[in-house]
């Protein structure tokens, strides 16, 4: 039997396979979706934090605004990306989406780190927050990624880590916006080093396991 | 203005010659369509378009459980993968690998496919990431195999060396037990087609199954047993 003959066998067995399937939702609205569950987690963060003081520093540092707004942005684009990837006739292009509001949430932050250096205007927060400021992150961060790729795992993406990678950087940013509702100070060098660790766990940890689920589905 | 960036040179420079008269200009479109080079074009674009309607229609069928379309729209695929897969520097004897984890992945992700989007794009950026997963695992082997024809028939018997044939046993108690593990069906490719040396055509009179559906099963098994012996690709 030739090669040919063995593609034309084949098409017939996976016809004879063939069952009815659901087309999948449009990436748009599972982003949607995923961004809706987590406006209802942070409109209950929300109601068990101090508003009033975020809303107070927000006003007095204008940087501030830039690392929410930065951060906030990159969790919304992070997640349009990784909802595209996980798709397979996608561009890989589309990790970069989130590349502009990753540096603006950076730079941002690392202006907030620099006041709290030079002591102008600044208030960083009792040491004590850094640890509950990592063991929030990846709290918040875990129901988050769990949720997200169940979504992502109805897709068939032919890149999985590229999608775990937007995933978790999805989730992390998330997590680091929704930080501010009880951390609404600048960032200090150490809160910087601490959000970045734990920015990494997360994104370290939805790569290899995330990539794992993902991989699980392309075989 | 009429696009002209899919013109041929000829009908660029035709273009360029007549470009100050301006009557020739408001002309330009008439002229155009009127050159049998532009005509052939707008045909293939249609027609090309016309191919990707019709797999597109068959898709959706597929979708909704029409096997006769899905089986028509996998064989209309065949040389069309092949001819993206050679685009991509595939060699010849691994073409049709390719070919065959496109139609896979197809399958598998036949859920994906957006009937407002094209369908010719689709399966062509996954033939293209299937082709570039074929030359890794080309390179891959490049770098663990080599051809050596006179060593390989230099090679020592091993059956004439007892502690070779203790270990090939020991082994052989490895694989029963790997194979053990594997589904049913597939347990019933491995025995017929590996170790009992028949054909697919002999098996399937044999299993009443049909042939291509044990060497699918065959494919599945091998895949599985490589990964039970810690092997990825």
């Amino acid at each position: 039997m030739t090669d040919a003959d063995v593609n034309v066998r084949l098409a017939k067995v996976l016809a004879d396979d063939l069952t009815p399937v659901r087309r999948l939702v449009p990436p748009g609205l599972r982003v949607l979706i995923w961004l809706a569950v987590v406006g209802v987690v942070a409109c209950a963060l929300a109601t068990v934090s101090d508003v009033g003081t975020l809303i107070r520093r927000l006003t007095v540092v204008p940087e501030m605004w830039l690392a929410v707004t930065g951060s906030i942005l990159t969790a919304v684009l992070a997640a349009i990306a990784a909802f595209q990837l996980s798709l397979p006739d996608r561009k890989a292009s589309w990790a970069l989406l989130p590349l502009p509001a990753v540096l603006l949430w950076i730079g941002a932050s690392g202006v907030g780190c620099l006041r709290s250096w030079t002591g102008a205007e600044t208030y960083a927060g009792p040491d004590v927050h850094s640890q509950n400021c990592l063991f929030f992150i990846l709290g918040i961060s875990l129901p988050l990624s769990l949720l997200l790729f169940v979504m992502l795992r109805r897709g068939f993406s032919l890149r999985p880590n590229l999608t775990a990678i937007t995933g978790g950087l999805a989730c992390a940013s998330t997590a680091a916006a929704l930080l501010n509702l009880f951390h609404p100070y600048d960032v200090a060098a150490t809160d910087l080093a601490v959000h970045s660790l734990a920015v990494a766990i997360v994104i370290s940890a939805n790569t290899i396991f995330g990539g794992r689920i993902l991989m699980s589905n392309k075989h | 203005m009429t696009d002209v960036s899919h013109y041929s040179v000829s009908d660029v420079t035709i273009e360029s010659a007549y470009r100050g008269s301006r009557q020739v200009r408001a002309l330009w479109p008439l002229l155009t369509a009127a050159m049998p080079g532009r005509v052939a074009m707008d045909a293939e674009a249609s027609s090309q378009k016309e191919v990707d309607r019709v797999r597109a229609a068959r898709m959706v069928a597929a979708q909704a459980g029409d096997r006769a379309a899905y089986e028509a729209l996998l064989r209309d695929c065949i040389p069309f993968i092949k001819r993206v897969a050679r685009g991509q520097g595939v060699r010849p004897e691994l073409i049709d690998d390719v070919v065959q984890e496109t139609l896979f992945t197809v399958h598998q992700a036949r859920h994906t496919y957006d009937p407002n989007r094209s369908f010719t794009a689709w399966l062509r950026t996954i033939t293209q990431r299937r082709a570039i997963d074929g030359l890794r695992r080309g390179g891959r082997t490049r770098t663990r195999e080599i051809y050596a024809p006179l060593e390989y028939e230099n090679h020592s018997d091993p059956d004439s060396d007892p502690e070779e044939a203790a270990i090939r046993l020991d082994n052989t108690e490895v694989l029963k037990s790997a194979i053990g593990r594997l589904s049913a069906g597939q347990r019933e490719a491995v025995e017929h087609l590996a170790l009992a040396y028949q054909s697919p055509e002999q098996a399937a009179n044999i299993t009443s199954r049909s042939a291509g559906s044990l060497r699918v099963d065959w494919h599945r098994a091998l895949k599985s047993l490589r990964m039970q012996f810690g092997r990825k690709d």
